[in-house]
């Protein structure tokens, strides 16, 4: 056979047909399965191909055995090799029909395989048969089937042509223990979900299935409100309490109490007497229950649903704890720590009690319960704790396995830069604790700690010295240059000491540590930023020197032009000064040279440049010691002056954190046109080009200056403009009266103040000190440093609300809403409706060509939201869609309005559309919630 | 609900995979190669919940066969694991303590079992004779139909000879 089908193959094409020969000689799925575990390793991808080709050509068999042979093979690839079936989704759909129970069970599966909701063009081609399997005349394996299929690949056309057929299933007339009911409630509320349209008929036959004395049917019943509850808004089940609490009171089966706990979860916060009800039965089952899932949904309701009942709380939170100590079983351990974290910080005492369990689940041989148990301690971190819970997970880091250190310290690091550092009021703790974490043998975090070493050194004028000096440490270790993930820190250290050099104690021990020979592992780009630092500390090292000299020579001009000079140096001796000033010659003759030499000649142009430029320096230096040898008097000099200006110019402006919305500040000057092409300007490109480089920056800032102070006087319209902006888009700027440098008066932490004395490092896990995870006040030693804070988004908010199924006002609930109102009267509009819907099926399954082209049209826009919907959440995608859709059912109508003008079937075309529209102008009535109630 | 469940052995072979939520072709098999190299690489007796793309995994090993039921974050892990269960021991009845070979040649059977059990990812039967009975029910009416078509194929069969 294996040598017939390439034969056969390249027939396929001019005749589908397979002969009968084909279809005696087919192969089983039992042969496939076995050729396919006889294959060696490598050969299953060129029998897969082989197979699928064989069952391409068998499928256009008119013969049904050979057909459904070809799609139950196809139905086994695809479900576990991977295989794509879509493209038989015809095929399936051919032998639906077939009268023998085997080709239709075959043909189901393939089908509920092959169909998807939203991109099968097919699946109108389905509805007859399905209409016809789901009548109430055909066995009820068949119909049974069909619930399957519909329940999963339902679209909102074909949901909405076939709700009706599942009235009669659902209702209780059908045979009493029929297992059809339960089913035929699943594939309610896959309808109603797919298609709100359909709420005001599904609705009230599901609501009367809550009372049958079937279990499964008050269960499947239970289930489908429990899920249309937590995917929408619940308000519009609240009418349905009583009944539920009713089922709730009756009903002993677990697997119902676990559905209905899940409904009251999100009804309980909405209605506070209801909450106040099912204080008891929650109580009553939490204390006799053995079944833990049921005790695990009790605890979940009262967490999530009752907070503010203490007994039932305190009942819960002694489950909890038992959970906690389960040693036996990971599975309560790991749900007991997630549902702690559901108590929220409100309830932090809950925590505090079983504060040893969850401290000590941070040594959880389960990954996934370490994880639960240092989530559940980062929701209780104040910042009255947070050194402590701090330290002690760092330090914990040290001891963990790699993966696990990681997300420890990824833990604090965002914990801590939360809403611009607001926990931390000791910036020096918080500065040396990241000079730990950089330290920590398993850290690949070195991005982020970089970014938040460089974000405090911008941001925290006094938190600077304290940088520095673990700038330092960082620094002169050679261990930490062989690590990969640490040159990121090294990067922000050496700028951090380089940018803030003033607060160095030593700054040629510092240029040491930037020159040390290991620096040759750093990547280029960090070398740059060392040789860069490097630049900056012997400017700093000139310009001190040479104020000192002044200062010691010329006391009377003790005004030194180095204003910024810190303390530090200028508390030091001439002697010390003299100390740098040797030290430099030192430098530049051995260490310097030698090690800069080589690297004027390295490949990265960065690292090539800079070192270029620090060996100008140096050279420039070494000639004016000299000077200094040979005349006493040089200071008056003019070019020292000269160049003593030209390197604090250089460095002097302070780099500051810069507002998003910085470059909207800047008034546009006048004669500057925007659009203006550049081309016009070529010309000034080559008068600037002569200008010579030394006094560029000197010319330029002068001449800059003055152009704006012009540009400022004249450009009174371009400001009114931007006033106008300002006006409109407020939101986005910085207050006017708020500056952007320290006088930005950022408000302060309630309790600025950390006892330093409290830092007291646990050594073992379990010892936090007493109340270590609830809030408390702290007495003040000295107050918080200002942070500059800029704008709302600066900040990154790690935690972003999780609020948007709440507030998700969708289609489905408004469509339940309106027919819970109507329900009420039993109305004769909706009998009339399936009335009319059946007349007008006849009509539909008399010309099922049109619905084919009909709901095309709906396909596709259909298709359109699901391609901009992420892979992942499907059924957001749905979400969105219920969300949207009443304009766009109006939008359809109208185009169907068009198209009918166009079309000579108009009136089969908008058929079903009205029957929808008036079903959704059900109009609503005054509300009668709350009298439902108790 | 329950948004698809798989049965994965231990060498990452896919036994039997049923969806409830839709995806497509591509996205199934990024599932399950993402799911596979999470679950199976968990050593024993750790918690029998994964998170996964802000759903929860539910898994459960039975000899060389990892059971897994993806399903909402709100939803019972514990119920899911019992569902799981009640799944097992239907197979293990209708199969007579089942093992790995049996799903491998009865693939359509574990997936009509399975059926009977969940559909639109909710438990619709909790009862083990319940579903016992049906599935038999459903056998048989295969059953009889087979012996018919057998019966016509093998007169073709003749005649053809």
């Amino acid at each position: 056979m294996a040598g017939g089908s390439s034969s056969s193959s390249s027939s396929f094409s001019t005749a589908p047909a397979p002969s009968l020969v084909d279809s005696l000689f087919q192969r089983s799925l039992d042969d496939l399965i076995k050729a396919l575990r006889s294959q060696p390793a490598g050969a299953e991808p060129s029998l897969l191909s082989r197979a699928v080709a064989e069952i391409r050509r068998e499928i256009r068999s008119p013969d049904p055995d050979t057909k459904a042979v070809a799609l139950q093979k196809l139905t086994y690839l695809s479900s576990l090799h991977g295989l794509d079936a879509s493209w038989a989704a015809f095929h399936a759909l051919e032998l639906l029909p077939s009268p023998s129970p085997l080709h239709k069970r075959l043909a189901y599966v393939a089908a509920s395989l092959s169909f998807h909701p939203s991109t099968t063009d097919v699946l109108p081609l389905s509805t007859h048969q399905l209409r016809k399997d789901l009548s109430p005349s055909s066995p009820p394996p068949f119909s049974s089937l069909a619930l399957h299929l519909l329940s999963l690949s339902a679209s909102p056309d074909l949901a909405l042509h076939l709700a009706p057929d599942l009235l009669p299933l659902l209702s209780p007339r059908s045979s009493p223990s029929s297992p059809l009911r339960p089913k035929a409630a699943a594939a309610a509320l896959r309808t109603l979900s797919v298609c709100p349209d359909v709420a005001p008929l599904l609705f009230k036959p599901l609501v009367d299935c809550l009372s049958s004395p079937d279990l499964r049917v008050v269960s499947a019943a239970v289930g489908a409100f429990a899920e249309l509850a937590s995917s929408g808004d619940p308000t519009p089940y609240l009418p349905l309490a009583p009944e539920f609490y009713r089922v709730l009171a009756e009903s002993g089966s677990n697997w119902i109490l676990i559905k209905l706990l899940k409904i009251f979860t999100r009804l309980a916060p909405l209605e506070p007497r209801l909450a106040a009800r099912l204080v008891d039965p929650l109580c009553d089952l939490l204390r006799r229950s053995s079944a833990q899932s049921l005790v695990f949904e009790c605890v979940r309701t009262v967490f999530s649903g009752l907070p503010d009942h203490d007994r039932a709380v305190r009942l819960a939170v002694d489950k909890v704890r038992e959970f906690l100590a389960s040693a036996d079983d990971p599975n309560l351990r790991y749900l007991g720590l997630r549902a702690l974290s559901m108590l929220g910080p409100r309830h932090s005492w809950a925590v505090e009690e079983s504060r040893e369990a969850v401290i000590r689940s941070l040594a959880d041989p389960d990954p996934n319960i370490r994880r639960e148990a240092l989530h559940l301690i980062m929701v209780m971190v104040f910042d009255s704790n947070v050194v402590e819970i701090s330290v002690l997970l760092v330090n914990y880091a040290m001891k963990s396995d790699p993966i696990f250190a990681n997300e420890l310290l990824d833990a604090v690091l965002t914990t801590c830069r939360r809403n611009v550092y607001e926990l931390i009021v000791d910036f020096d703790w918080y500065v040396s604790l990241l000079g730990e974490m950089a330290r920590n043998p398993h850290c690949t975090r070195g991005e982020e700690i970089e970014r938040q070493i460089v974000d405090i050194g911008l941001r925290v004028r006094d938190a600077r010295p304290e940088l520095v000096r673990v700038a330092r440490g960082l620094l002169i270790d050679p261990a930490l240059l062989g690590n990969p993930f640490l040159c990121r820190i090294l990067s922000a250290a050496a700028w951090v000491s380089g940018e803030y050099v003033e607060f160095s104690r030593n700054p040629l021990e510092l240029v040491e540590a930037l020159l040390q020979p290991r620096t040759s592992l750093l990547p280029p780009l960090v070398r740059a930023v060392y040789i860069q630092a490097v630049f900056k500390v012997l400017a700093f090292c000139f310009s001190t020197y040479i104020d000192q000299l002044e200062i010691s020579q010329l006391s009377s001009l003790g005004n030194s032009t180095t204003g910024g000079a810190s303390s530090i140096v200028e508390s030091n001796t001439a002697a010390a000064a003299s100390c740098i000033a040797d030290g430099i010659a030192g430098m530049e003759s051995t260490d310097g040279i030698a090690t800069v030499g080589p690297l004027s000649e390295n490949d990265e142009v960065e690292v090539h440049g800079r070192a270029r430029n620090l060996l100008g320096l140096i050279h420039m230096l070494r000639e004016i010691l000299t000077w200094k040898t040979e005349e006493q008097g040089f200071i008056k000099d003019n070019r020292i002056g000269e160049i003593v200006n030209l390197l604090q110019s250089m460095f002097s402006e302070e780099l500051g954190p810069v507002s998003v919305n910085a470059q909207n500040r800047v008034p546009v000057p006048e004669g500057l046109v925007l659009e203006e092409n550049l081309a016009d300007l070529a010309w000034t490109l080559t008068e600037d080009d002569t200008a010579p480089s030394m006094s560029i920056s000197f010319s330029l800032r002068s001449h800059q200056h003055g152009k704006t102070k012009d540009a400022a006087a004249s450009s009174v319209r371009s400001a009114s403009l931007l006033a106008e902006h300002r006006k409109r888009h407020g939101l986005y700027y910085l207050p006017t009266e708020k500056d952007e440098t320290e006088s930005n008066d950022y408000p302060r932490a309630n309790d600025p103040l950390l006892p330093a004395s409290q830092g007291d490092v646990p050594e073992d896990l379990v010892k936090l000190t007493k109340q270590s995870l609830i809030p408390r006040k702290v007495k003040h030693t000295k107050p918080r440093p200002v942070v500059i804070k800029l704008d709302e988004g600066d900040g990154v908010s790690t935690f972003p609300s999780t609020t948007v199924k709440e507030s998700k006002d969708d289609l489905l609930s408004g469509a339940i809403h309106d027919a819970l109102l109507g329900e009420g009267k039993p109305s004769s509009s909706q009998k009339r409706y399936s009335d009319k819907s059946s007349r007008g099926r006849v009509k539909d399954i008399a010309d099922t060509g049109e619905s084919v082209s009909q709901s095309k049209e709906n396909l596709e826009s259909g298709n359109r939201e699901h391609r901009s919907s992420g892979s992942k959440s499907k059924h957001r995608g749905h979400g969105k869609e219920r969300h949207r859709s009443p304009q766009k059912n109006e939008e359809k109508e109208e185009k169907n309005h068009r198209n009918s003008a166009r079309s000579s079937h108009h009136h089969e075309r908008h058929k079903h559309r009205p029957r929808g529209e008036a079903l959704l102008n059900v109009a609503p009535r005054a509300p009668v919630i709350q009298h439902f109630l108790l | 609900m329950i948004h698809f469940v798989l049965l994965i052995s231990r060498q990452g072979k896919v036994r039997l995979t049923k969806w409830y939520s839709p995806y497509s072709q591509k996205e199934r098999s990024k599932v399950i190669r993402e799911l596979g190299r999470i679950i199976l690489t968990r050593a024993p007796k750790l918690c029998n919940f994964v998170e996964w793309r802000g759903y929860k995994v539910v898994y459960r090993r039975y000899a060389s066969l990892y059971f897994c039921a993806c399903i909402d974050p709100d939803d019972n892990e514990l119920e899911i694991l019992e569902i799981i269960h009640h799944y097992v021991e239907i197979l293990d009845r209708y199969f007579g303590s089942v093992c790995e070979l049996d799903l491998i040649f009865n693939f359509h059977k574990a997936y009509y079992i399975l059926d009977e059990i969940l559909i639109a990812g909710e438990l619709q039967e909790s009862s083990k004779k319940n579903v016992a009975r049906l599935v038999a029910a459903q056998d048989a009416l295969v059953e009889t139909a087979k012996e018919q078509t057998g019966s016509t194929s093998n007169m073709i069969a003749q005649a053809t000879k």
